[in-house]
């Protein structure tokens, strides 16, 4: 025991679902208010978290509330006393937010809301694809994606810690797999609430709500003050790509794990890049290697901050191979390129004049089955695409 | 205009606004296209435009008038063009017609 100050005890992992160590996570961070509004696969998240107040492990307020877009209206005005206040939702829930999510990073609260990734109807489907949160990506929330439900759990602590920075003031949304996340146990360690509290103290926003100190929050701006309002986002947002890996850093030397702002998988001497966030990047992990034995150079770049996007790093990265494949789990339809995330790659190719082919590719819509095969013909076509160019994106695994 | 106000990093975030009461600063009589000029001959003070004026821009002034016929008034109806927006309603409301819109500028040939 640690007590006899000899052998450090041995944390041991818990069995947990990536939505379970969400739940965790937020005892852990003492969260102050919770407002959630219950959806698949979100659902068990704020499940746990009523467990956790009802056991009388948390002593947080759970508001209850009739849809999301009142969930997280009444986390803004939680936020907005100085509460750490943490929400959760998916898919119809985040888009019925949708004109919330652009007054709490406008009133500048610092909310984090975990997003268990699901597809938007019509037609309705309750599995796993990126649509809602690339529907959301323009509100000037920061956005992490996160491929383990460790992770998950790391992340959480992290975003609070950066929402709550004086200098960024942003709200995040940590997003994961539906289901082949949110629904998989796995091993996390969980930290001491203590340790957790002083890596990531709460910090209440200096301007909150307070009767002997009166302000005004979310007033009107006219012409000649709204843009500067705005603008001030886009320079916390800049900031906030700083602190982002700052914070990770800081994270590996107090718990031991870190993850960076990005993750660059057997990158060295690859001649051509695959492009994939959360499980899909982890199932990559495990082809890579079978496939530079066949002689397959492919590494991964694995998104892992989205937004801010780390520009200069990955335009370092991109610029030692030949070609990159970008697999986007979301449509933009009518777009140039309809992999959403296709297009970013592209723009940031052409604006920093990179020489190499990109190609898009669309995949696992409406949680689409992919599995190692499929991946192995991903990496065979990102090896292919270095002497080939695909001009459209490329729909993979779709009947026509 | 905008060039004399604060940029982005002077101003508080999120447009906070940290001082209670501060609407008093905001001149609102800047929207004004038509002003009202009310005409104190013709005004009977009966208080009709202080009543409906949405901005609460009519004051009343203890200030003495004594029209041409030589009936004497105490008070008189003045108006606070910082707060005016000239929505003309004073003047729809006048029973005597002492109000009257005119425009804010002149036009330019």
């Amino acid at each position: 025991m640690a007590s006899l100050g000899i052998v450090k005890e041995v944390k041991r992992p818990k069995p947990l679902s990536t939505n379970s160590a969400i739940a965790y996570a937020t005892k852990d961070l003492d969260v102050d208010v919770v407002s959630a509004y219950p959806i698949t696969p979100q659902t068990t998240v704020v499940e746990k978290i009523a467990d956790f107040i009802a056991n009388g492990e948390l002593d947080a307020e759970m508001i209850h509330v009739e849809s999301e877009h009142s969930a997280l209206s009444a986390a803004i005005g939680a936020a907005a006393t100085g509460a750490r206040t943490f929400t959760a939702t998916a898919s119809q829930g985040l888009a019925l937010m949708h004109e919330i999510l652009h007054i709490a990073s406008g009133m500048r609260t610092p909310i984090v809301m975990s997003v268990a990734m699901r597809a938007l109807s019509a037609p309705i489907s309750i599995w796993n694809d990126h649509s809602d949160v690339m529907n959301a990506r323009d509100s000037s929330w920061i956005i992490y994606f996160v491929s383990s439900a460790q992770e998950a759990y790391d992340t959480i602590i992290q975003a609070f810690k950066l929402a709550e920075d004086s200098e960024i003031l942003l709200p995040v949304m940590v997003s994961y797999d539906g289901y082949v996340m949110s629904h998989t146990i796995e091993p996390v360690i969980t930290e001491e609430r203590d340790d957790v509290l002083k890596f990531a103290p709460k910090r209440p926003f200096s301007y909150r709500l307070d009767p002997d100190k009166p302000v005004t929050m979310g007033p009107i701006a006219d012409p000649n003050w709204f843009y500067e309002i705005k603008y001030q986002q886009v320079i916390a947002m800049e900031k906030a790509l700083v602190k982002a890996r700052e914070i990770d850093e800081e994270f590996k030397k107090t718990f031991g794990r870190g993850y960076g702002i990005y993750e660059c998988f057997m990158c060295d001497d690859a001649e051509a890049l695959i492009v994939a966030k959360t499980s899909y990047a982890t199932t990559l992990k495990t082809i890579l290697p079978r496939m530079w034995e066949k002689g397959y150079k492919v590494g991964l770049l694995r998104l892992r901050l989205y937004r801010p996007f780390p520009v200069e790093d990955f335009k370092n990265i991109l610029d030692k191979v030949n070609a990159i494949l970008v697999i986007d789990r979301a449509i933009s339809y009518g777009a140039p390129l309809q992999g959403p995330l296709a297009m970013e790659f592209s723009s940031l190719i052409s604006r920093e004049d990179l020489n190499l082919n990109l190609t898009s590719v669309v995949a696992g819509i409406g949680q689409r089955r992919m599995i190692d095969s499929d991946f192995e013909n991903l990496v065979k076509l990102a090896w292919e695409s270095r002497t080939k160019k695909f001009d459209k994106t490329i729909f993979y695994g779709v009947r026509t | 205009m905008s060039s004399e106000l604060p940029g982005a990093s002077e101003l508080v975030i999120g447009g906070i606004i940290t001082k209670p009461g501060n609407s008093l600063e905001y001149k609102t009589g800047d929207w004004r296209v038509l002003k009202p000029v009310i005409d104190q001959e013709k005004c009977v003070r009966c208080r009709l435009c202080w009543i409906y004026c949405p901005d609460a821009a009519i004051i009343e002034v203890e200030e003495e008038y004594t029209n041409k016929k030589g009936r004497k008034y105490k008070i008189s109806y003045k108006v606070n063009y910082d707060y005016c927006k000239g929505c003309g309603i004073c003047a729809e409301e006048c029973p005597v017609n002492a109000i009257e819109m005119v425009p804010e500028y002149e036009k330019k040939r």
